[in-house]
């Protein structure tokens, strides 16, 4: 189990690699990159500034990895998030599980993405042809993290 | 008196026009609810900061919580918009 916050970009294959590296009981690693698009069109985004609260972004990425370890049979995650300015194109976010089995992998990496985008506290500033604007939340990202809510 | 230390972030901070403030609430003040209202008579950036409440999300020393959480000396209290990472 890790969390990183950095400002440095990361390599997505050698971040799986290190996962599994010299263990012989992982038979599957999933893994999602998230990269900053120009979501309005052809240059209606120049760039982000992604802000964080230093000290509490860390303690909820850790959170969110111990609560996918308590639903699943993992043996290793990872969970990388950059901040400060980011272009088009640029990766911005790395969330990698590790188990025996796909299936567990493959569920854990959809919560942990998906918790993070509503829980870690990391807020947008979006550099546009107008000028800057903050990132309003969205309804669906809400959506996506409420599908994990466990009954009871 | 009650020393607090303030947070803000994203555009609650531009609103204020600062990240971090040190305050000394009255004794009036028990709760978050309670800080909101009192914090945002200091000024016109604060009054903007909170005028529309459901829209602040409140951290009380790095933990989540809702406006009728308590405050108590020391504590860090940190108030900012509906997250946007990932």
């Amino acid at each position: 189990m890790a969390v990183r916050v950095q400002r440095e970009d990361f390599d997505p294959g050698r971040e799986m690699e290190a996962l599994s590296e010299g263990r012989r009981d992982i038979g599957a690693v999933a893994s999602f990159t998230g990269i900053v698009r120009d979501e309005k069109g052809a240059g209606g985004i120049r760039a982000m500034t992604l802000e964080h609260y230093p000290g509490m972004t860390e303690r909820k990425l850790e959170e969110i990895e111990a609560e996918a370890h308590r639903r699943w049979p993992l043996e290793a995650s990872l969970i990388v998030h950059r901040y400060g300015r980011l272009e088009p194109g640029e990766r911005i976010v790395f969330v990698a599980a590790a188990s025996s089995h796909r299936k567990a992998a493959l569920e854990a990496c959809a919560f942990l993405i998906d918790w993070l985008k509503t829980k870690a506290p990391f807020w947008k500033l979006e550099e546009g042809v107008e000028g800057e604007q903050w990132a309003d939340a969205r309804e669906a990202d809400d959506e996506a993290a409420a599908r994990w809510a466990e009954d009871g | 008196m009650t020393t607090l230390q303030i947070r803000y972030f994203a555009w609650m901070r531009t609103r204020v026009g600062t990240g971090a403030e040190a305050v000394e609430a009255p004794d009036t003040v028990r709760d978050v609810a309670g800080l909101m209202d009192w914090l945002e008579a200091r000024g016109p950036g604060h009054a903007k900061a909170f005028a529309r409440r459901e829209a602040v999300r409140i951290a009380v020393n790095q933990d989540y919580v809702d406006p009728d959480h308590p405050v108590a000396e020391g504590d860090e209290v940190a108030f900012f918009p509906p997250v946007t990472g990932g």
